[in-house]
């Protein structure tokens, strides 16, 4: 298998699903112009500008308007240049896209890709860095996946293009760079099924997106203190596996929450509320969470810094979670 | 209903008073608690929904607003399965689900309405854009009000359709009122008209009652907007009779104001104009507005003898079956 970047992936992905559908239409901010990093690039030279299509800044229009497509017949992409300006698209995704199918009894089948990136990287402060995953998985109707990795990333990009409902994707820009093997064949990740990356019998440390990288480490170093981590990626956080995460908790008695998000509200409380509802009986100590704190994306870096959940935060969770010293 | 070259007006009067009855019964069956929820009528504005729909296709697109049972009646929806949404039974369109803001009656081309004021209008972008793209001359109809002339979504998808050439029809039903409150209070703008001036739509200012004028404004929209010539505006000036909802007393409302709008009643300018060339008979009308009356009250005795929704329905539906 071919190594390639998460962001090359993506647009292997596009691309691939494009040639083979031609239903499929791609409609946001300079995406016929490749967008800021380069995701799109070349998709309308190859595939057409009126399939890549270029639109105003007007995301609550735009997202409106995919929605009308696919009641129409289309299966849209929207891309949605950062995470941060979904606040403006959220009437139509929430109020249409996610309910039409519900509330016309089955009629209307809505079946939208949102493309959107998320997280801190780059000092761009509070409106360029949100994690804003957890809105979207409170929204009956809707799916959202968090891929952490270039395979993960292609493979569940081509299952949302191809899924009937709305499927938020949500990239993480810090990961663009990132490079891994990637199938060159029409490889689909389903949705809905967490993976686990490390196997270990102490711990369990679940992560998403970006933070899988860091919770990988964190495993090793632990290693080498005699600590044994199993590492999960949830992958989808709506549906969401909680069996996967049940059945380690069940070897390892214990669990550790990593998310970039702010820890009020995030995806980890949904995940502790599941856990302890299915396997509280079989946790050793309090579940921890590793998370941002409860306060709005700081632009210096310095701040930045001290507010990104690091490494050095897991291992201590780690350690609290076993009864060691921190 | 489909278009006709040189339509049989009765068949239009038909359908305003299939429309009329039918609110006027829920109007009733509210009152009789046998329907709850939000209910917005719009009686005295049915010269909009017929004039407009008559001269669309089967296939053409049409979305609503929240309050469009007529839009709905007028593209061809089913009474019965209309009655028994809204009613909140099994048998409704939605099997329930969608209540009477919610609509989509999809077989008739009817896609959906909404609870959001506006909320539809990028969607008929959308529909406007796959038609396009299909090149089957299909055009996009949305229904609005004047309240949704102040939102963003209005201006950017004005914007977006010119811009694009979309083939979409915007159909204002500048009924005056937003919720409680006068246009005049939320814009210095009269006619929202000419917000499509603006950018670069052409538009027209139509009498909303008067379905003549409705048609003639829709017909020569219709055949431009399917030719490719892109998106038109018509702004149909029009007025409620019933309050915002069912069980609102409208007391921000001149008394002598509705009164002067029940002169301008629509269905009976049609009967009027009808009767003047002599093409109706007293006799003729009368049949008309009670056929009208017993096909709605065969539409309340199915909608309440229908079942109600099983509980396994709360939570069935959610994500579609990916096919």
């Amino acid at each position: 298998m071919p190594e390639q970047t998460y962001l090359d992936a993506i647009r292997a992905a596009l691309a691939e699903e494009m040639r083979r559908d031609l239903s499929v239409y791609v409609f946001g901010e300079d995406v016929a112009l490749g967008g800021p990093f380069g995701v799109t690039k070349g998709l309308a030279e190859e595939l057409g500008a009126n399939r890549m299509v270029n639109t105003p800044i007007s995301e609550g229009t735009v997202m409106g308007l995919a929605v009308g497509a696919a009641t129409a017949g289309l299966r849209p992409v929207v891309e949605i240049m950062f995470i941060d300006f979904i606040t403006l698209a959220m009437d139509q995704l929430v109020n249409h896209a996610a309910k039409l199918h519900y509330m016309s009894g089955g009629q209307l089948k809505i079946p939208l890709t949102v493309r959107v990136q998320c997280g801190i990287s780059g000092a761009m402060g509070a409106h360029h860095s949100q994690s804003l995953e957890a809105w979207l998985a409170h929204v009956p109707g809707l799916k959202v996946v968090m891929p952490s990795n270039p395979a993960d990333a292609k493979g569940l990009l081509k299952t949302a293009i191809r899924d009937d409902n709305p499927v938020v994707f949500v990239e993480h820009r810090g990961l663009y760079w990132s490079k891994g093997q990637v199938s060159d064949s029409d490889q689909i990740v389903p949705i809905g099924k967490a993976k686990v990356l490390r196997q270990g019998d102490h711990v369990t440390i679940v992560a998403l997106s970006s933070m899988l990288a860091l919770a990988l480490a964190a495993a090793e170093e632990l290693a080498n203190e005699g600590i044994s981590a199993e590492v999960i990626d949830p992958r989808s956080i709506s549906p969401l596996d909680v069996a996967s995460i049940v059945d380690s908790v069940k070897k390892t008695s214990r669990l550790i929450v990593v998310h970039e998000a702010v820890e009020q509200g995030g995806i980890g409380a949904e995940i502790v509320a599941r856990i302890q509802q299915e396997a509280f009986y079989y946790l050793d100590s309090p579940i921890v969470r590793v998370a941002a704190p409860f306060a709005p994306v700081p632009a210096s870096p310095t701040l930045e810094a001290q507010f990104l959940p690091g490494k050095q935060r897991i291992l201590e969770a780690a350690r609290q979670a076993l009864g060691l010293r921190p | 209903m489909t278009k006709k070259t040189s339509p049989d007006f009765t068949v239009l009067l038909r359908r305003m008073w299939l429309i009329r009855a039918f609110e006027e019964k829920a109007s009733a069956l509210y009152a009789e608690r046998q329907i709850v929820g939000l209910l917005h009528l719009g009686i005295g504005q049915e010269a909009v929904a017929v004039g407009v729909c008559s001269l669309l296709e089967d296939d053409d697109y049409v979305f609503g607003g929240h309050r469009s049972h007529g839009h709905a009646i007028a593209k061809g929806a089913d009474i019965n399965k209309l009655m028994a949404e809204i009613a909140g039974r099994a048998t409704g369109y939605c099997g329930g689900k969608g209540g009477s803001m919610h609509i989509v009656a999809k077989e008739t081309g009817f896609i959906t309405a909404t609870g959001v004021v506006g909320g539809t209008i990028p969607l008929a972008l959308g529909a406007a854009f796959a038609a396009k793209e299909r090149k089957k001359h299909q055009v996009a109809v949305v229904f609005f009000g004047d309240g949704a002339g102040q939102a963003g979504p209005f201006h950017e998808s004005l914007n977006i359709a010119s811009l694009w050439k979309l083939p979409v029809i915007f159909v204002c039903e500048n009924n005056g009122y937003a919720e409680f409150t006068p246009l005049s209070a939320h814009t210095k703008i009269e006619r929202l008209a000419q917000h499509a001036k603006t950018y670069g739509i052409p538009a027209s200012t139509v009498d909303g009652n008067d379905l003549f004028a409705v048609r003639e404004a829709m017909s020569k929209a219709v055949a431009k907007c399917r030719a490719g010539n892109g998106p038109i505006f018509v702004e149909c000036l029009t007025h409620r009779i019933r309050g915002h909802y069912e069980g609102d007393p409208a007391k921000y409302r001149e008394l002598s104001q509705l009164a002067e709008w029940k002169k301008k009643d629509p269905i009976a300018r049609v009967a009027r104009a009808l009767m003047s060339k002599k093409r109706i008979t007293d006799k003729a009308l009368e049949a008309i507005e009670r056929e009208a009356r017993e096909l709605v009250e065969k539409a309340a005795e199915f909608a309440l003898s229908s079942p109600w929704p099983t509980a396994e329905e709360t939570d069935s539906l959610v994500c579609a079956e990916t096919t």
